[in-house]
């Protein structure tokens, strides 16, 4: 019998404040107007995404390319809602784009792409690409002599891909203490658990293993992410794993914790109405 | 070739610090001069090509321009979402350097065979396919290969191939070369047939037939213009190519053809291997020999082609 986290558990009780049910409207506004996206790994995903993009990253909205900001790639391409939501927030670009989610003619995809998004730094949506983009990213920082660190952003259900190990294998050869992996551990992929897809456990222990300096936390405590992620590298010489406990569909009862919310089309009436009571009006 | 690729990686990379070299798991002492005067620019890391290429995206994302060495199979086969995705996609200047095109490691096998690799890169949009003739073309190629916009596969042949071409050809990536002025028949080469043409051509005279060679080095992007004006005054074109017959050579030309010209073309011949996996070991000669591509087999067919295809075409024919 696996152990259930105590972050686990905090994460399906803890309480989000109102900066998180603003991006959670934001969210689901691009859901509501295209009539279709991502919704259950987007909201597991907002407190992850909130934290690095308010308190962690070096970057500056006015000029995303410059060559010392830091770097984030949403390797889980498709909780991208989450990541537009805080990239329109932070000012990358007008917050009205966030309606044309899916449009023909909106640069807001399905799955990010580099070069339509400002922000976006690579583009993802095929899984298992993310680490070893950041692999390379954090060997260059280090070849050129830049500060700048690289944080990649998994989902659980994606490290069943293969090249995500390799890509482990890869950053703790190099010893890149630049490089964060932050998984999503909502322990629900697209058919159903990960415990019945293939099971991840001991998943801190395969880190570690693997040789990454390990941090647990409940992904919806943002004090939490704040305190571990302005403390990286965990250990100097060692790349990070930070292992986030999260709620699939964290904030919406009707899709906390639930597969047939991994992707949704028409939000009905009734689901609109219980979106309202459960993050406010939108 | 391959030595001669892998000395340029090294010569390129003591001109411009943007230039690694990255490698799999090669063989024993690669570059090892390079390793040795640049450590931090030549890197092994390990079976895993999936990672490799993703890792070379980040890297020539930051300015780096990665030279990527392996077997073909497994620099096409095993990561070609990651070559499509990664390289492709963002159009990074990252070169693949896939040593055994086509049948070179006959005797290990068909997971060692790249017979289709051709095909499946250049169906990749942004992706530049090359496949030098020899050592000498090899040393020309990747001196242009550096400020390249976007990724190139590039195919090696076995080393040793017969050097056949000049210097004064001069190397133009996407630039076809006329080996020999169009006759009765343009055969369309690319990577080491080149040779094989030259012999079969040679072969033709004998019998009376004047031949052209057109070295189509770089299949993607597609000298068109070359094509079409090699073709004037030809009663046949025939490709020769060290590939299966989807999506290789034979076929860019032939949509070349149609979609350029629709009718009225030269009859055409393409040689290739079958549509099928080799389970003949032997050498890369006694396989392209078996299956029609050595000099004498090229002319046999070439013969028959023209045979029975007396009619010239009316619109193309010279007077």
């Amino acid at each position: 019998m696996i152990q259930i986290s105590p972050h686990a558990e905090a994460a399906l009780t803890c309480t989000l404040d109102e900066r998180s049910l603003y991006l959670r409207r934001l969210v689901l506004g691009s859901v509501r107007s295209a009539g279709r996206g991502h919704v259950g790994p987007a909201l597991s995903l907002i407190e992850m995404v909130r934290v690095l993009y308010d308190d962690v990253l070096r970057i500056d909205p006015n000029s995303p390319r410059d060559p010392n900001r830091d770097r984030a790639i949403l390797s889980k391409g498709h909780g991208c809602l989450a990541l537009y939501a805080l990239l329109a927030d932070r000012g990358f670009f007008p917050l009205s784009e966030l309606e044309g989610f899916c449009g023909p003619d909106s640069i807001l995809g399905g799955h990010p792409e580099y070069g339509m998004v400002p922000g976006v730094e690579a583009s993802t949506g095929a899984l298992g690409h993310g680490l070893s983009i950041g692999v390379g990213l954090a060997l260059a920082a280090r070849m050129r002599e830049r500060s700048y660190r690289t944080f990649v952003l998994l989902g659980d259900g994606e490290i069943n891909e293969g090249s995500v190990w390799e890509a482990a294998m890869g950053a703790a050869k190099h010893g890149l203490d630049n490089l964060v992996a932050m998984i999503d551990y909502n322990k629900l992929q697209s058919y159903g658990p990960t415990d019945y897809v293939l099971p991840l456990e001991p998943l801190a222990d395969k880190w570690r293993s693997f040789g990454f300096a390990v941090q647990e936390l409940n992904g919806h405590d943002v004090g939490a992410l704040r305190t571990v992620l302005k403390q990286v590298p965990a250990v100097p010489g060692k790349p990070t794993a930070i292992i986030c406990h999260t709620v699939k569909g964290k904030g919406l009862p009707a899709a906390e914790s639930n597969a047939d919310w991994h992707h949704k089309n028409k939000l009905t009436d009734s689901e609109l109405d219980a979106i309202r009571v459960a993050v406010g009006d939108f | 070739m391959r030595n001669t690729a892998m000395n340029m990686v090294h010569k390129l990379a003591a001109r411009d610090e943007r230039v690694l070299y990255i490698g799999s798991d090669p063989g024993a002492g690669t570059l090892r001069a390079m390793s040795k005067e640049f450590p931090k620019r030549h890197l092994i890391e390990g079976i895993s090509e999936a990672h490799i290429i993703g890792m070379s995206a980040g890297l020539a994302m930051e300015g780096f321009v990665p030279y990527v060495n392996t077997i073909a199979t497994f620099l096409t086969r095993r990561c070609y979402e990651q070559v499509a995705v990664d390289l492709c996609l963002h159009n990074l200047p990252v070169r693949l350097i896939a040593n055994g095109g086509g049948l070179v490691y006959a005797p290990l096998g068909p997971t060692h065979q790249a017979i289709e690799d051709i095909a499946i890169m250049r169906a990749l949009p942004n992706m530049t396919v090359i496949c030098p003739c020899d050592a000498d073309e090899a040393a020309r190629m990747m001196e242009q290969t550096l400020d390249w916009k976007g990724p190139i596969y590039i195919r090696l042949g076995k080393g040793g191939d017969a050097i056949v071409s000049k210097a004064e050809h001069g190397f133009e990536i996407g630039k076809a070369i006329l080996m020999r002025p169009q006759g009765d028949v343009l055969m369309v080469t690319t990577g080491i047939m080149l040779q094989r043409a030259l012999a079969a051509a040679d072969l033709l005279a004998a019998q009376g037939i004047r031949a052209g060679i057109l070295h189509m080095h770089t299949v993607k992007p597609f000298d068109t213009a070359a094509l079409l004006q090699a073709i004037r005054g030809t009663r046949l074109v025939a490709t020769l190519e060290e590939h299966v017959p989807s999506g290789g050579l034979g076929s860019a030309v032939a949509e070349t053809l149609i979609d350029k010209l629709g009718s009225g073309f030269p009859a055409m011949l393409r040689l290739s291997l079958p549509d099928r996996f080799m389970h003949n070991y032997g050498s890369q000669d006694s396989l392209l020999k078996k299956h029609g591509l050595s000099a004498s087999a090229i002319a046999t067919s070439i013969e028959h082609a023209l045979a029975s295809s007396r009619t010239p075409s009316p619109q193309l024919h010279s007077t």
